[in-house]
């Protein structure tokens, strides 16, 4: 989803025009966007004055950023220490078959992104994902079947 | 008779229903008028510790606790506030019998809750709540005392870091006020990057003030009129709190313009962190909150000299700071009477893994690690047998059970390989492979290596491809001297900690899992069945799932069956039955448990 130029502007204008914000500003614009577009990135580094391969080098660099636009559910899922000594990849190849996508991969219809990320802070629960900001815990083969299927229904339901 | 319900709201009590459990109470309350004579008030308040049995419930001033509370049990706890207790909620021995209060369970009578004494104590919303406990007098009491003074008790107090390296906080902050070079800046760290280390979210999201009493004093100490929460963007709750927090500490006068009337001003900002491991260094931290990428310095001075924007800057960790309070108001000698010789005070663990409960703990510094796991966290879990234990994340070590008596504190386990580092405690069983753990940590280590310096760059990328290759089955005897050779440039000439720390899980688990590293390389052999070595590999799961399996095969059945011919490979839904023990390697489709 690409933002309407007053919309992006108001985003920008919150941040007086320094480089300091850039990190904040993109946040922002991914927070808004599921994804940082990049016409987006060029007119935030306008504003903010920076270089724009200042920019590419702050968004290529910080694990939170996605050049890519995301499904409208992101799966999460953990694979930090304690999430990964309890079978993680049984996870991984549980949401692979269902929805045919790897970590790092979105669905063509644009619901589904599946990603591992490296500690949800939610360890005494493992393991453990997140869809949006939804945490599950204890995932089995059993939940994640179960989830999906709500959110299929609730896709579902809609048209 | 007046009666305080604190509901569990952290985030392993939220996945489990917690928000749920305290809407019903309110709702409860509001409808049905329950119980005229009692006045109940409902809290949501932050992790309560024992994360494994949430949502927890506890009941105050009684001390009553519930475990594994849902929303239908709420009318009856409501109704028994002025009676007895719900027997089949509270916790139950292994020998039979149940408690009421928390302190009577094995999981919590020998912790010590310092940094955690207003931790699912308290709403983390309330200033007042925080007040009512003694919350802001150090700081009063600070602006009563010289910044020498202050600099002083903490280091009288023993304080070290808690942010994983332990350096003396006091020496910290005395070596920043040193310098005359103004604005100074004071940096709280709650990036909290290692993977299975939770414990600075629970203290942001349970004790906001706590955290920022401790920031305000650092700041008087130090001479600093500016300061930064650099805060993981993941963390959605913990920046919620500490936002809420800002801005009520500063409408109460606790902050901003004239502390208090003191004259002397601090302003605080939040920044987010962008999911960078080694921006929780401290100078990739500055690095990024000066809007760069989180490259650390290579080292000419220190931050305490020249910080964000080269002035003189302190940097702590959540933890370090929620403790400056405590020493402050009742004294150092009081802090330092708890702990070793070199280590004061407490440390909080997040204990995971493979361990029956699992949860925050907070233990007097030296405590023995079996305590913590067999006393504290009732062992390992499902029966099986203990294997390893890894602490200080992804660069600390793995340690065996011969070393389980060893004290935790900052310097013992260092001696051994290992480190305490910020307190993570991840428990691995008989069902864990020691190699296919050590070419986990590099591999993370490897992706969150920043790429500026040539050993960590390149050495880590070598040791991930070397221990996949043994995982493999492909590996030969000589790999093992050129690891170890890796390991030692590593340590020797990385420009961080990332690096110089890096080889930590590789030659901790080939110092006391040779065993296991001989066996893949020699007989292709791994003993955990967690290595593939291009045959069938068995991945076992401890998770229990007959109960729940039913329901999930009729609901897929109903939603996948229909989509089925839509399925990107045609693989849907495709199941083996019957199995925990099912095969990884040989069938896509054939997962664990
Ligand atoms: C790669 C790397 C990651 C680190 N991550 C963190 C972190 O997430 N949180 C933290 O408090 N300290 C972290 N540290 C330690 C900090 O560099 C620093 O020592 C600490 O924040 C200082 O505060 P303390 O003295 O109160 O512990 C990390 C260090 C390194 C080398
Ligand atoms: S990545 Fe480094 S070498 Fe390549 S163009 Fe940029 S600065 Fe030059
Ligand atoms: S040791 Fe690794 S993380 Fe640290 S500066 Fe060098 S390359 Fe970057
Ligand atoms: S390791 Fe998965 S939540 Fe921490
Ligand atoms: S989140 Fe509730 S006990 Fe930890």
């Amino acid at each position: 989803m690409i933002l309407k130029e007053d919309k992006l502007s108001k985003l920008l204008q919150k941040y007086p025009q320094e480089r300091r914000h850039t990190l904040a500003v993109f946040q922002d614009i991914q927070h808004e966007c599921g994804f940082l577009p990049k016409e987006h990135i060029i007119e935030a580094a306008r504003y903010l004055k920076t270089p724009l391969a200042q920019a590419y080098a702050m968004v290529t660099f910080y694990r939170s950023f996605s050049l890519l636009p995301r499904g409208k559910y992101v799966i999460k899922v953990c694979d930090g220490t304690a999430c990964h000594i309890k079978n993680v990849q049984g996870r991984l190849d549980c949401l692979k078959r269902v929805l045919g996508l790897d970590p790092g991969e979105t669905d063509k219809d644009g619901l589904f992104t599946v990603e591992t990320v490296s500690c949800l802070g939610a360890c005494a629960i493992s393991p453990v994902m997140q869809i949006n900001e939804e945490y599950y815990g204890n995932l089995t083969e059993e939940k994640i079947y179960e989830i999906l299927a709500d959110l299929y229904r609730k896709e579902m339901r809609k048209l | 008779m007046k009666k305080t319900i604190l509901v569990c709201c952290g985030p392993g009590c939220i996945a489990y229903g917690g928000l749920d459990v305290a809407a019903s109470f309110r709702e409860k309350i509001a409808s049905l008028n329950v119980n005229a004579t009692v006045e109940t008030v409902i809290k949501q308040s932050g992790c309560h510790g024992f994360c494994s049995r949430g949502p927890l419930v506890r009941i105050m001033p009684d001390d009553i606790s519930y475990y594994r509370v849902k929303p239908k049990d709420t009318e009856e706890i409501l109704h028994s506030l002025d009676k007895d207790p719900v027997e089949r909620l509270l916790f139950h021995n292994v020998g039979g019998g149940s408690v009421k209060s928390q302190r009577e369970t094995p999981f919590y009578a020998s912790q010590m809750k310092l940094a955690l004494r207003n931790v699912g104590e308290i709403d983390p919303g309330s200033i007042s709540d925080y007040k009512a406990r003694g919350g802001y007098e150090a700081l009063r009491k600070a602006l009563t005392m010289e910044p020498e003074d202050i600099i002083a008790e903490i280091e009288k107090s023993g304080l070290r870091g808690r942010g994983g390296a332990g350096f003396p906080t006091g020496l910290k902050w005395r070596i920043a006020a040193g310098y005359d070079n103004f604005p100074k800046y004071v940096i709280m760290n709650g990036d909290e990057g290692d993977p299975g280390a939770f414990m600075d979210r629970a203290l942001m999201e349970g004790d906001p003030h706590g955290i920022l009493e401790g920031i305000i004093i650092c700041a008087l100490a130090i001479g600093a009129t500016e300061g930064y929460l650099y805060i993981r963007d993941e963390y959605t709750l913990s920046l919620e709190s500490m936002k809420e927090a800002l801005a009520d500490a500063e409408k109460g006068g606790f902050l901003g313009e004239s502390i208090l009337g003191s004259g002397r001003s601090l302003r605080l900002n939040v920044v987010r962190g962008g999911g960078a491991f080694v921006c929780g260094e401290s100078s990739a931290m500055i690095e990024s909150i000066e809007g760069s990428v989180g490259e650390p310095r290579a080292i000419l001075a220190y931050p305490t000299e020249q910080g964000l924007w080269d002035k003189p800057t302190v940097i702590n960790n959540v933890e370090t700071f929620i403790n400056v309070p405590l020493i402050i108001r009742d004294g150092s000698a009081k802090f330092a009477a708890t702990g070793t010789k070199t280590s004061k005070g407490t440390k909080v663990f997040s204990l995971a893994g493979k361990v029956r409960n699992s949860g925050l703990v907070e233990a007097p510094m030296g405590m023995t690690m079996r305590k913590i796991i067999f006393d504290i966290g009732g062992g390992v879990v499902g029966n099986r047998k203990f294997k390893a234990v890894q602490t200080g994340g992804p660069s600390g070590g793995a340690l065996p059970e011969s070393l389980l008596d060893l004290p935790i504190d900052f310097d013992t386990l260092v001696r051994y390989g290992s480190m305490m580092g910020s307190g993570g405690m991840i428990v691995m069983d008989d069902w864990t492979c020691m190699v296919a753990v050590a070419k986990y940590n590099i591999e993370f280590l490897a992706k969150e290596s920043c790429g500026a310096c040539v050993p960590c760059r390149e050495g880590l990328r070598a040791l991930s491809i070397l221990l996949t290759r043994i995982c493999d089955g492909e590996g030969e005897v000589r790999d093992l001297e050129i690891i170890r050779s890796i390991c030692e440039l590593l340590r020797q000439t990385s420009r961080c900690g990332l690096g110089k720390t890096a080889a930590n899980p590789v030659l901790s688990t080939l110092k006391y899992f040779p065993e296991e590293y001989e066996e893949h390389i020699r007989e292709k052999h791994c003993r955990a069945g967690v290595c593939g070595m291009g045959r069938n590999t068995e991945v076992k799961d401890d998770v229990d799932l007959a109960d729940i399996a039913a329901m999930a095969r009729a609901a897929r059945k109903a939603t996948f069956g229909e989509t089925r011919e839509k399925g990107p490979d045609g693989s849907v839904g495709g199941k083996k039955e019957n199995g925990t023990h099912n095969n990884k390697s040989t069938n896509s489709t054939g997962a664990e448990s």
